[in-house]
């Protein structure tokens, strides 16, 4: 009986928003009151299934579900330590965003179908931690591409178009080439089960030539949606959907379903030893630091606050496989730590930037002078976000940047310093005068566009909460970083694992 | 067991005939008798899911004299997804064709052409699938002309003759196979040929496969004999549209694989084979290459058909260099699964196109914007069929994709690889060409369905084809599995 | 044997005849009567096995043959009407 609750514990987790995501299609536009109770019910009955799967990983539980689709090739759904890491982190952040889309689309067109495909997009996600092989993981990750277009082109603006254009240009290209790239191992191998410590080491070195190809194919169709340079130019153009999304795709979903395939690819299929002896590592490590600091340069320039934002997550990211490219446990954490912490940390970014805009109708960084003023608390959560990511003490980022530095000099890669110190002087640049500007300067009379007039809260609470719970979650993450069950234990309990 | 055999054919045909004496209750009587038939072949799947295939002898006479019905897994298969597809069309149907003079017409021919497809899907011998490949043409061809505009009479004459002149060639083909076998029954010829009794009789076999191939292919529309199918699927009523493209030339597709898989197996050689798939990647390059510059929306969805039986022939020389194992029985599961996940989606996105069609008083897909972002189910719809037609999970396509790309790659036929990822993206810009007028500035739809009875059926269709038949593929290797000779 | 070679070598020629006019001619009237024309070469090629020396014939052939001109016969049919809707609906 514990066997099959075991494995029904994933379908489940999976279940509890595909199920109110398909009904919310078939609501009347008008039944506010039924979209947010399934909005909410799916969103609150995830986080306790999730909680029940993490403290049974915690507790070495296993769980397996399997479906033969034919013989060779069935979709299977498990629960390691690296999945929990993410699913916990997409379904808290759900929780988080729904709350918030709910308050920003207020009175906004085709909300059924926006959280339809919303709650499609989390299914594909968790369906991408929880995949248990590779077959598994392009079916959702492909999934993933298709519910997220409507997102991207919800507004039905010619510039959302033109952006939802662009991103199925690029996913939908990566997406054949990754999938090219796994039937091709498959057809090598048999199946490609996700196994800690890698799977292809004890292949015959006939094949080694073979797997270098794979690897760059599969690596440029995770690419793709991991924004890693020169794949990334989808990610500045979608920026024209609306705040909720971009936080889904920059913290929550897309970005992170690229980095977290990268940190499939690496440690669970080639196994970081077997990719290091290839040579492989050096490929992801330079193409990583190249995106780092191309991201950060072309975050200087941009005066659109959500444009900034993307090329930084464009750089950020690259932080997750800039970990998994340096040989040894301490960078492995600190890559793997930064898939959360990213998280937290860009989805505050994002909500306060949809507040900005929501509330007052700033779009520009040049326009924020003395919003501070205005948005004590929006603000307040903004600040953690961007000194978190500059790498500032003792909020998350600073944790990743800590453990990524220890990590590439105990490799013996000194460079990897120079790339990081150079990037966070630039993420310095590109968030500091913003800082500076929103509590320093003088306010203008009037905001562009005040729609939101203050009352007794700077603006609507549903719009306020979740950043401000967010940026507690940045603190809480680098404060507690060594309390049991924070971000940095579990990253530590997979590194042990990964490297025995 | 067995007398499901008789009543897939008697069913259907004794509709037909009721609907004509009692056209005042057509429409009524017409969906009853689809409803029977689909029963029927539930039953009918289900004995072949138990024993592994049923025979029967008409009148209890052996071939060669006599008339034998055999239902194997392949042909339970394509009977049941045709008696669901038939199903969704018939209900859309009597929405669709409300004037009672135009129902007086429908309702007898679909009946006769559902009667002919299971007929086909059942025959055991050459001959009685020709008798049933011509009334099939027959029936098809003038419910394509329904619509009675001269666009439609023209391309459904030529629909008529260019059929005829395929069943001809069949039926050349099927006098000298009886001329050298003295057989026409598939067991008996099978078995001849196993035993490669003499070299004149492979020669005489192997023009005769010839000419039967040649004449099947040009009735399934495989490229560069494809001419005739776009116009005659792109001006037909639209529930006719959906039977033409979903099952029709998909009859033609089956015998083929039947032929070419199971029959005349041992005649067959990697050359042809080749020649088959060659012709597919043509198709896929020049049908999709069409269907992305359409101004129609159904003249996309029937160049996409042409695309599509492309895809299907690509797998014929990937079949024939492959040793029975494993790989072999999941490519041909695979094949199958392909021509299904095709039929469902093709045939609800015509039923979505139709009603489209219906509502804007149009179908040139530059100008639709405004009544998709009006329509929520059938643009959902629309999309899920997109998503099969392009082969993305979670669509039956994207497993039968996937199989057939490990097959090329075992087989070292890397060329097909490269045919199947032009395909996809050529797909993906000729769906999303028509998906992106779905998102623009038109006032919010208060509710999902604006016509349950017209969309509702579509949008089952297309969920059958993206959702239950890319996850639940394991009861069609089931059935399959049984699929005689081909283990 | 000789016989049954004539039979079947002149049904062939039918049907190439047939073939050609088919492709060849543009009115409906003749593209008819060319598809009978290769109807009639395979049933002449079908008849010619029926021969059985010296035992009586094959009755196989003869039934689908039977069948086959019914089958042409409701084509046929079918194609001239098609025609007289076109002819109806204006000009030929």
């Amino acid at each position: 009986m514990m066997e099959t609750l075991d494995s029904l514990l994933p379908v489940a987790i999976l279940l509890s928003s595909l199920l109110p995501g398909l009904a919310i299609f078939m609501v009347a536009e008008d039944s506010h009151w039924l979209r947010g109770l399934l909005n909410m019910t799916g969103a609150l009955v995830k986080l306790v299934l999730v909680g029940m799967l993490v403290w049974g990983v915690y507790h070495d539980h296993s769980y397996d579900a399997e479906l033969v689709l034919a013989p060779g090739l069935s979709l299977v759904l498990q629960a390691d330590a690296l999945s929990v890491l993410f699913v916990t982190l997409s379904s808290v952040l759900w929780l988080v965003t729904t709350v918030y889309a709910i308050g920003y689309l207020e009175h906004s067109p085709n909300r059924s179908r926006f959280f339809g495909f919303f709650s499609l997009c989390v299914t594909a996600t968790i369906g991408i931690a929880l995949a248990g092989n590779l077959f598994t993981f392009v079916v959702f990750y492909e999934i993933l591409t298709l519910a997220t277009y409507p997102l991207v082109s919800h507004r039905g603006t010619p510039d959302a178009t033109a952006g939802a254009r662009a991103y199925l240009a690029y996913t939908m290209t990566g997406g054949a080439v990754l999938m090219i790239g796994a039937v091709w191992l498959q057809t090598l191998i048999g199946p490609v089960d996700f196994t800690q410590g890698g799977l292809l080491a004890e292949q015959p070195e006939a094949l080694h030539g073979q797997f270098i190809i794979i690897f760059v194919l599969l690596l440029a169709g995770l690419g793709v949606k991991a924004a890693l340079v020169p794949l990334h130019g989808w990610l500045p153009r979608s920026m024209v959907a609306p705040a909720p999304v971009s936080a889904l795709l920059h913290a929550v979903a897309v970005v992170k379903a690229g980095a977290f395939g990268i940190v499939r690819l690496v440690y669970d299929i080639y196994g970081v030893e077997f990719a290091h002896a290839l040579g492989l590592l050096t490929l992801l490590g330079v193409l990583a630091s190249v995106t780092i600091l191309y991201g950060s340069i072309m975050a200087l320039s941009q005066d659109g606050l959500k444009k900034r934002l993307a090329y930084s997550t464009v750089s950020q990211v690259s932080y997750i496989a800039l970990g998994a490219s340096i040989f040894g446990p301490v960078a492995t954490i600190g890559g793997m730590v930064h898939l959360v912490h990213q998280g937290i940390m860009k989805i505050t970014l994002f909500l306060c930037a949809g507040n900005y805009a929501e509330t007052l109708g700033v779009h520009k960084v040049s326009e924020m002078d003395g919003i501070g003023r205005r948005m004590p608390w929006t603000t307040l959560a903004f600040s953690v976000g961007a000194l978190g990511m500059i790498g500032i003490p003792p909020i998350a980022g600073f944790i990743s940047k800590w453990y990524l530095g220890l990590g590439a000099i105990k490799a013996d890669m000194p460079w990897v310093l120079l790339v990081l110190g150079a990037s966070t002087l630039l993420n310095a640049a590109y968030f500091l005068p913003i800082l500076f500007r929103a509590w320093f300067r003088e306010p203008p009379p009037h905001w562009p566009h005040e729609d939101i007039p203050r009352r007794r809260l700077e603006t609507h609470a549903t719009l306020l909460w979740p950043p401000l719970i967010t940026a507690a979650l940045c603190l809480l993450a680098g404060l507690f970083a060594a309390a049991p069950f924070s971000p940095l234990e579990w990253t530590t309990l997979i590194a042990r694992r990964e490297y025995p | 067991m067995t007398d499901s055999l008789v009543l897939a054919l008697v069913v259907p045909l004794a509709g037909a005939l009721l609907v004509t004496a009692l056209p005042a209750h057509a429409a009524r009587i017409g969906l009853f008798s689809v409803m029977l038939n689909t029963l029927n072949i539930a039953l009918l799947t289900l004995g072949v899911w138990q024993h592994d295939e049923l025979q029967l002898a008409l009148g209890d006479w052996a071939p060669p004299l006599g008339i034998g019905f055999v239902a194997d897994g392949l042909s339970a298969a394509m009977l049941a997804m045709t008696a669901l597809v038939s199903l969704a069309i018939s209900v859309y149907a009597g929405d669709y064709f409300r004037d009672p003079a135009r129902a007086r017409h429908f309702w007898p021919l679909w009946l006769l052409l559902l009667t002919s497809l299971n007929g086909l899907f059942l025959a055991a011998d050459l001959f009685n699938l020709y008798v049933n490949l011509e009334l099939l043409g027959l029936s098809a061809a003038a419910l394509g002309a329904l619509g009675g505009q001269r666009t439609a009479l023209e391309a459904n004459l030529r629909y008529l003759l260019v059929g005829l002149l395929g069943s001809m060639t069949y039926l050349l083909g099927v006098a000298l196979i009886y001329s050298g076998f003295s057989t026409l029954d598939f067991a008996q010829l099978a078995a001849q040929l196993a035993r490669g009794d003499a070299a004149a009789s492979g020669l005489l076999g192997a023009t005769a496969l010839g000419l039967m191939v040649m004449g099947l292919a040009l009735k399934a529309a495989l490229f560069p004999l494809h001419f005739w199918l776009p116009p005659a699927h792109g001006s037909a009523p639209a529930p006719v549209s959906a039977a033409l493209s979903a099952l029709v030339v998909k009859a033609a597709f089956y015998l083929i694989l039947r032929l070419w898989l199971e029959v005349f197996a041992p005649l067959t050689t990697q050359g042809a084979a080749n020649l088959l798939g060659l012709l597919g990647a043509g198709a896929v390059l020049w049908g999709s290459w069409q269907a992305l510059r359409a101004e129609r929306l159904k003249l996309l969805a029937a160049y996409s058909t042409v695309a599509q039986l492309g895809y299907l022939f690509l797998f014929f020389p990937i079949l024939q260099g492959l040793p029975a194992g494993e790989t072999r029985s999941n490519l041909f599961a695979a094949v199958t699964l392909m021509a299904l996940a095709h039929g469902f989606a093709k045939s609800g996105l015509f039923l979505a196109a139709g009603f489209v069609q219906q509502q804007a008083g149009h179908d040139r897909i530059a100008e639709l914007g405004t009544t998709l972002q009006q329509l929520p189910a059938t643009t959902l719809t629309l999309a899920l069929a997109g998503t099969a037609l392009i082969g993305l999970p979670p669509s039956g396509s994207f497993v039968a994709k996937w199989l057939l790309l490990g097959g090329a790659m075992a087989n070292g036929q890397w060329w097909w690889v490269l045919v199947l990822l032009a395909g996809t993206l050529l797909a993906v810009a000729y769906v999303f060409r028509l998906m992106t007028r779905a998102f623009g500035l038109e006032p919010t739809p208060r509710h999902f369905f604006t016509q349950a009875r017209a969309e509702g059926p579509a949008l089952l269709l297309a969920a059958m084809a993206t959702g239950v038949l890319g996850v639940a593929t394991a009861p069609l290797w089931h059935l399959l599995g049984t699929s005689g000779g081909l283990g | 044997m000789d016989a049954e070679l004539l039979y079947a070598s002149a049904g062939f020629i039918l049907f190439v005849l047939g073939i050609w006019s088919l492709l060849l001619h543009r009115l409906l009237i003749r593209k008819l009567i060319a598809l009978n024309i290769m109807g009639s070469g395979v049933f002449h090629l079908l008849i010619a096995t029926a021969e059985h020396h010296g035992e009586p014939a094959d009755p196989v052939p003869h039934a689908l043959v039977l069948t086959g001109i019914v089958v042409a016969v409701s084509a046929t049919a079918l194609a001239l009407s098609f025609g007289r809707a076109l002819r109806g609906d204006g000009d030929d």
